[in-house]
């Protein structure tokens, strides 16, 4: 096990020094203008250095003036002793913004990430036990039309029914215009009334995966061998359920679910543009659009790091969770 | 025919002893080929046989719709509006007003001097540094002349004097303005008479050349001037509503209909005067009719979905923009399957370094972050301007590159799984060329999954195709496609009131992609029998 987790752990840092080589190459290979276009902007920013300085200044800043090898060895270097570099539309360092907007999107992620086990689960487990009922395909379709609908159309329909219809809830931003006369429990209560919207999006459009994967799961371990022979002993349908089936359910479940918690680290780039919470989706979007390349870069390889790890959590899960599986 | 008939009655008793033995096609077991019965698990799924329906429904509207449908992709609409149009500001003279006789000696500082002693009722002022002395005489009510040491030099008042045509010298402007201010309404300059009647007109033996009055009317934007029939009534308009009370003054607003009978047609134009306070001025204001782009027109029998905010006709668009997101959807899959099934071939098939080359840049695919980098390409497309054309081609291109390592992963799986089995050491020790083997045993055993994976995958495709352009960042205008029409939601105002420019647009997308979701999700129980219980 040990052995199998260091073997692991040793792959995942070669993938994730060859990402993070593909991501800088491809950083390099968007067209030169690209940096001169933001030189140019910045430099007709009032008070700014000249066109020149900016260009000989982005250049050297990410280490453009040196081939793609050296140049990404410096990066990578400095990265390793956790130096970012300075993001260049936000003026600060890139792990310091990094630090003030992640939380927020963590807090949301978590909210959303218990509503939708909550939520889907269940009725995982229900389509499943009821398979071809009417129940069975009204969820099924539900479950599937949260994946097919477009963030950006659904938070939109929301916005449209509960802030202009009924007037629920605010269009945009986290804290209404009288936050600062208002006492923190007050504040709290504020944030939270912004983020409703915000997080049903999420739930909606992410319960539909989760839901699928217990009901697929659910029928499998509903036509095995064991539950035939538990119903065959006699045992009310509910103890089948509960304590037979849905226990062998909650194998592929709780590594799939492990795996997916790195994931409560990234943000929504839409639903976070879209309601203008300053999270971390919505802070890199606004990077990613501006040509903000430290920020961009520090991201996206963040985001290559949570994929491996929720990978890793996975396997190990599954070999924790279900002793039947033998690691080579 | 008669033969036969002959030869069916002598056999007519054995026909039903013969019928239990023969091998007729109707008393045959029914046996399908593996495609029909595909065909008829699939047929028999209600859900899936409903996301067919929608599909073809979707392709009919986008790719004949498009032809049937009167209008054209690009085509603008206008419409006539009226709207209120200001065409000039009047404003009553408050401020005094300098006639100059001679420039040297009536400079500004003496004009402003001349102004301060007239507000204080003085008749005699001097300035620092001179000893010369200057006069005001009120020579009519409210026409102040100023002497320098009994010399004539300007008049200083608030009328004005307007000509038809030309610019009045200053014996003219003083002794009209004298004329109309004061009580004797004729004079005569270098031996022509001329006359100011009671409404201020001026005119030269006996023909109007001008008149006199306290407001100045100006006009605004296209119209060049106005008669002074016009100006006239207008000028009475205001001051009887002004006694009146109608204008109030703090009122930024106050509207009030001017109705002027123009006296060359006949007939009578509506103006709306409205007083700003905040410089005590009026403005004129008329309704005027514009060709204006038919915006956000609501549906109505022309525009069955009303127009955009181009001003294009939004069924149209969206039947256009459903043909670029279904080709676009296509063309994303066959990129990514074909890549996918040539590089997992390989891969399952061959085994050893090629494989584990191949795996590892599945494995660094897998973890590169596609959203962002679509976003950032995307941003920098913008950047350099490329053309909408071209940029759509790359789209299509860089999404079916970011989207072969799945499907290159799952057809390996297959095929390492295949290889190990009977029918294909079969197939090797019959002698068959690897070519052989993979292309006619191999491949053929995946196709079921890769249908179910490429119906799938168009839905997401067109999924990202929308969400980037809703972004900003796919495909761009002129072009239409779902995402990029539903962009028009980003306003505010229109998501509030112009729900038929996104909802439609909404629906699409969310139908197409449910649909293939639902074809898919029908395919893959219909290919995979022992899913179902």
């Amino acid at each position: 096990m040990k052995k199998y987790i260091i073997k692991r752990l040793l792959v995942s840092v070669l993938i994730l020094f060859f990402v993070a080589f593909c991501i800088y190459g491809l950083m390099r290979c968007l067209p030169s203008s690209y940096v001169e276009t933001i030189a140019r902007q910045k430099s007709m920013q009032p008070n700014s250095k000249s066109y020149e300085e900016w260009l000989a200044q982005l250049n050297a800043a990410y280490n453009l003036d040196k081939g793609i090898i050296p140049g990404f060895f410096g990066w990578l270097g400095n990265a390793l002793r956790l130096d970012f570099g300075d993001s260049w539309s936000w003026t600060v360092p890139v792990t310091q913004k990094f630090n003030d907007v992640v939380w927020l999107s963590f807090v949301i992620n978590v909210i959303t990430f218990i509503l939708e086990l909550g939520i889907a689960i269940p009725l995982g487990v229900v389509a499943a036990t009821h398979q071809y009922s009417r129940l069975d395909y009204t969820i099924s379709l539900i479950a599937l039309a949260g994946i097919s609908l477009p963030s950006f159309f659904f938070a939109s329909l929301l916005k449209l029914v509960f802030s202009v219809k009924l007037g629920w809830f605010e269009l945009y931003g986290l804290v209404g215009r009288y936050y600062n006369q208002l006492d923190a429990w007050g504040q709290f209560l504020d944030k939270a009334h912004h983020l409703v919207l915000p997080i049903v999006t999420f739930v909606v459009l992410s319960i539909g995966s989760l839901m699928r994967y217990t009901r697929t799961n659910m029928l499998e371990v509903l036509s095995s061998d064991y539950v035939r022979t538990a119903r065959a002993k006699g045992l009310p349908e509910n103890k089948v359920i509960f304590k037979h089936a849905f226990r062998n359910t909650l194998i592929p479940l709780v590594t799939i679910v492990g795996g997916s918690l790195p994931g409560l680290f990234t943000g929504g780039f839409i639903t976070e543009t879209l309601f203008a919470i300053p999270g971390i989706g919505y802070t890199s979007y606004q990077s990613m659009v501006q040509g903000d390349i430290p920020f961009s870069m520090f991201y996206m390889v963040f985001l290559s790091l949570l994929t491996l790890i929720g990978n890793l959590i996975t396997d190990i899960l599954y070999a924790v969770v279900d002793p039947r599986v033998r690691i080579a | 025919m008669s033969e036969n008939n002959k030869y069916d009655v002598e056999k007519n008793v054995n026909v039903e002893e013969n019928d239990k033995y023969s091998l007729n096609d109707d008393r045959r077991v029914k046996v399908l080929s593996p495609g029909a019965m595909v065909a008829k698990r699939f047929f028999r799924n209600r859900i899936a046989v409903v996301g067919l329906t929608v599909l073809v429904i979707m392709f009919i509207f986008s790719f004949i719709g498009g032809v049937i449908s009167p209008y054209g992709e690009n085509q603008f609409f206008y419409r006539y509006e009226t709207r209120l149009k200001e065409i000039a500001g009047a404003k009553e003279n408050t401020d005094y007003r300098y006639l100059i006789k001679d420039a040297d000696a009536f400079t500004p500082l003496v004009q402003a001097t001349s102004t301060l002693n007239i507000k204080s009722h003085a008749t005699e002022f001097q300035i620092a540094g001179s000893r010369a002395v200057y006069t005001i005489e009120e020579t009519a009510e409210g026409l102040y002349l100023i002497r320098i040491e009994g010399r004539e030099i300007g008049a200083i008042t608030k009328s004005i004097l307007s000509l038809d045509s030309g610019t009045a010298d200053y014996e003219l402007n003083y002794n009209a303005l004298k004329a109309h201010l004061g009580d004797q309404k004729t004079f005569t300059i270098d031996g022509v008479s001329y006359e100011v009647d009671e409404t201020g007109g001026l005119s030269r033996e006996g023909t109007e050349i001008g008149y006199v009055s306290e407001y100045v009317v100006s006009p605004i934007g296209a119209v060049t001037d106005f008669t002074r029939d016009f100006k006239e009534e207008l000028q009475y308009f205001l001051e009887s509503n002004d006694e009146a009370g109608h204008f109030i003054r703090d009122g930024q607003n106050e509207k009030v209909q001017f109705t002027y009978k123009n006296p060359e047609s006949g007939e009578d134009e509506i103006y709306v005067v409205a007083y700003n306070a905040a410089d005590s001025r009026w403005v004129i204001k008329r309704y005027q009719e514009e060709h204006v782009y038919d915006l956000y027109s609501a549906p109505n029998d022309e525009h069955w979905l009303g127009t955009d905010g181009y001003g294009m006709d939004m069924l149209t668009r969206l039947m256009y923009g459903g043909r670029v997101s279904l080709v676009i959807g296509f063309i994303v899959v066959i990129i990514e399957t074909g890549l996918g099934i040539v590089l997992g071939g390989i891969s399952g098939y061959f085994g050893g370094a090629v494989d584990f080359l191949i795996m590892r840049i599945v494995d660094i695919m897998f973890c590169i972050p596609s959203t962002p980098i679509l976003i950032i390409i995307g941003a920098a497309m913008d950047a350099l301007g490329v053309d909408p054309s071209i940029r759509m081609l790359y789209l299509m291109l860089i999404l079916g590159f970011l989207g072969w390592p799945g499907i290159a992963h799952m057809v390996r799986g297959q095929i390492l799984s295949l290889r190990e089995q009977e029918f294909m050491t079969a197939a090797e020790a019959t002698g068959l060329s690897a070519k052989r083997r993979i292309f006619k045993h191999l491949i053929p055993n995946v196709i079921p999954q890769l249908i179910v994976s490429a119906t799938m995958g168009l839905g997401s495709a067109i999924l990202t195709e929308a969400t980037l352009s809703f972004l900003g960042l796919g495909v761009r205008f002129p072009f239409a496609s779902w995402g990029n029409i539903i962009n028009g939601v980003k306003d505010t105002y229109v998501l509030t009131n112009y729900w038929w420019v996104w909802i439609p647009a909404g629906c699409c997308i969310l139908a197409t992609v449910l649909a293939f979701n639902l074809v898919g999700d029908g395919l893959r129980d219909a290919f995979d029998p022992k899913m179902k219980r």
